[in-house]
């Protein structure tokens, strides 16, 4: 249960690697707090779970394969094989190289598996059990490239475009059962997903990310950009006319 | 009424049984924060209560819910059924000719209806909290105290006998003697996991008036403020302080002191003799809902306790005073949590014993100096516990603030829990909403006389609940959460 100060007693984290998915562990951890890791096998993995151990977390690791759809729901039931999941969160994705992306067809379909497809079939599976236990939270990592799709990689954008429509219905259709979704719009994040990329201007740190979802939660917020500032310039993005934002540099 | 016709009923296999569609309610405790779904039963018989357990899905289990008055988790459940008691609310039977008096009533009779009920006999319940707003089936699972726990106890000591819903779906009398002594004990303060209360006979006092007679004492200081307490509480039946924790330095924790008896037919003056039983309950109406988040702040906190310091007299002696101005003048206006705003608000009660003055303090400080804002503070001395592994009070001080949720609250009650374990301490459950599993083994050291008893009358943890969730008291069979 999150208590009533916010603290939650469980974590699921799909893509439990990922660096975003550490900060939250890392800003909720405290001991006693159970951390469910759902990642591929790896020695990132084993190193986040002793990490988590080391300040007195209760760290499961389970076998997570995005593109493994038949594996999805033996993850699932592993995942709440401990009792009730306060939070979960869906912060795998792939960013892939924009340009190969368009023109390879393997590619394209490795990145709308692997950020649309898998999140959907999971947050399926994720709902059915939240919506039984009646509390919990499931947060969506979103991105401010799939609110308005645009030509330098719209591929990535249009799988995240996917990905955020779905889970804010996920979120009205669970509302009613007690169970709530947060949908995150993350600028530039400086992780390992974008560390072959140039800075630019309103980026954001994992931890920042971390501490916008989890003040979210606390506030029962179900859709945040971070940072906030990106929801202003946002919204003047997308009612920018095609031919305008074409010569945009973005 | 006829309870005693309950059909005979087989241990529930749920996944056997149909469901019963109910549709899901948000529960909240009375701080408002953290509230969860369920499925909320109405529960009129106890034919209806066993019906309700039987055809529950097992897994989510079911809690009894009174009136809603605990501050936390306790009477929610989560995905799973609450059962409504609050309509199983009559009066039985009275033997007022026994000694002492005793009155059976439905476990969902609120203490108001029970004083408005008995006083016109010149009869007194023993134990009252600061709302009379709450069941005697909640009185009991929280064991619940007054301001005259070091002369009589809690809530428990004057339970003479409980007819309990059981998780095997039978109703069983227990008593405080006996064989059943130990499921007795477990259910005093058990917070509704060992069972539903569905009735329960009470041991009663005699009054000659409803007034009390009131002896006031303003406190410069909380030094000045326990040591008044520790040399006079003695020569009181009724003792509690109200204390400032806004004010830091010099006048650190100054206090309010309000001590008093019940006043006797010959102390009134000539215009209450004529109705001495007088049940004084002025309502002046429900909070709406329309205040926002930090309506406690700086200026409010600080205005507000300067006054309620100022008004008191440094000295006064012998004040008649009724049942309202004495026990419960918060219960003069309805839904006064509302108050605190959407983001709800948390109280933190906590005890150390007597050898620990020096904790007490470091958490006074400690609270003070937070910047958290609390002007509803209770300070008392405890007597003597009872035999019941998770009841609250023991002998030393106790002390209650009202915390409004903000940002970095879990950090100040995490450090108070820390002194408090430290001093051999515990927290209330009735008003917890935040205690880790961790924490709460480490409080109450008799939890496992608890568990085992629990493990006995519900080893599938039909009896659940949020709190028993968050405590990680849900499965006793596993050990563990779920």
């Amino acid at each position: 249960m999150i208590n009533a100060v916010g603290a939650p007693q469980s974590l699921l984290l799909l893509g439990g690697t990922s660096d975003i998915a550490l900060a939250i562990a890392h800003r909720y951890a405290r001991p006693g707090l159970r951390i469910v890791l759902a990642a591929r096998p790896s020695d990132r993995r084993t190193a986040a779970a002793t990490e988590l151990k080391s300040v007195g977390c209760e760290v499961t690791e389970v076998d997570l394969e995005a593109r493994d759809h038949d594996s999805h729901a033996a993850t699932i039931d592993l995942a709440f094989a401990g009792g009730d999941i306060d939070i979960a969160v869906i912060a795998f994705g792939l960013l892939g190289d924009a340009e190969r992306a368009w023109q390879d067809p393997d590619l394209a379909l490795e990145l709308a598996e692997v950020n649309y497809a898998a999140p959907v079939h999971l947050g399926v599976l994720l709902g059915q059990r939240m919506q039984a236990q009646a509390h919990g939270w499931i947060v969506a990592l979103s991105s401010v490239a799939g609110e308005r799709v645009r030509r330098s990689n719209f591929v990535y954008g249009s799988t995240k475009a996917g990905l955020d429509g779905f889970f804010l219905g996920l979120g009205e259709a669970l509302r009613a059962h007690g169970v709530r979704v947060l949908v995150v719009r993350p600028g530039f994040v400086k992780s390992k997903m974008t560390a072959a990329l140039d800075e630019i201007p309103l980026s954001v740190t994992p931890d920042d990310v971390a501490e916008a979802i989890t003040d979210a939660i606390q506030g029962k917020r179900e859709l945040i950009w971070v940072p906030g500032t990106l929801r202003a310039v946002m919204s003047g993005l997308r009612h920018v006319p095609r031919p305008l934002f074409r010569r945009l540099p973005l | 009424m006829n309870d005693e016709a309950v059909p005979a009923i087989r241990p529930s296999r749920p996944e056997d049984q149909p469901m019963i569609p109910q549709p899901l309610v948000e529960l909240h405790g009375w701080g408002r924060a953290s509230g969860t779904m369920a499925h909320l039963a109405q529960i009129d018989s106890v034919a209806d209560a066993v019906s309700a357990l039987r055809t529950s899905d097992s897994r989510r289990g079911v809690v009894p819910r009174g009136l809603g008055r605990s501050y936390g988790d306790a009477a929610q459940n989560a995905g799973g059924t609450a059962l409504d008691l609050t309509k199983m609310n009559r009066i039985l039977s009275l033997d007022a000719a026994a000694e002492p008096p005793t009155v059976t009533v439905q476990a969902g009779v609120s203490l108001d209806l029970l004083m408005r009920a008995l006083l016109p006999f010149g009869l007194w319940v023993p134990v009252l909290p600061g709302t009379r707003q709450v069941t005697v089936g909640g009185a009991i699972a929280a064991d619940v105290h007054g301001k005259n726990h070091h002369t009589e106890g809690s809530f428990g000591n004057h339970a003479r006998s409980l007819d309990l819903l059981m998780a095997d779906g039978h109703v069983r009398k227990v008593t405080p003697d006996g064989d059943t002594a130990a499921l007795f004990w477990a259910t005093i303060g058990g917070m509704g996991l060992t069972g539903a209360v569905l009735r329960a006979t009470v041991a009663l006092q005699r009054t000659e008036t409803a007034y009390f007679s009131v002896d006031t004492d303003r406190c410069s200081d909380i030094d000045d403020l326990m040591q008044k307490m520790a040399d006079g509480d003695q020569g009181y039946t009724y003792s509690v302080a109200w204390f400032d924790a806004v004010t830091k330095g010099r006048h650190m924790g100054r206090a309010v002191l309000t001590r008093g008896n019940k006043a006797r037919l010959a102390e009134l003056p000539v215009k209450l003799k004529r109705d001495p039983l007088k049940f004084v309950a002025p309502s002046l109406g429900t909070v709406p809902e329309i205040f926002p988040n930090r309506m406690i702040n700086k200026a409010t906190a600080k205005a507000f306790s300067e006054v309620w310091y100022r008004k008191a007299p440094k000295h006064r002696v012998g004040e008649l005073q009724n049942i309202t101005q004495f026990f419960h003048p918060l219960d003069i206006v309805a839904e006064w949590n509302r108050l605190y705003g959407p983001n709800g608000f948390l109280q933190y009660q906590f005890v150390v014993p007597f050898d620990q003055e020096e904790a007490f303090r470091r958490c006074l400080e400690m609270i003070v100096n937070s910047g958290y804002l609390s002007c509803l503070n209770v300070l008392k001395r405890f007597g003597d516990s009872n035999p019941s592994p998770l009841s609250f009070p023991m002998p030393g001080w106790t002390l209650t603030v009202d915390l409004p949720i903000e940002h970095g609250l879990d950090k100040l009650c995490d450090a108070l829990d820390t002194e408090v374990v430290g001093a051999g301490g515990r927290v209330y459950l009735a008003k917890d909403s935040r205690l880790s599993a961790a924490t709460f083994r480490k409080m109450y050291p008799r939890l496992e006389d608890f568990l085992a008893i629990r493990r006995q009358v519900d080893p599938e943890g039909i009896f659940n609940s949020d709190l028993a969730r968050r405590l990680e008291l849900s499965k006793p069979t596993a050990g563990g959460a779920a």
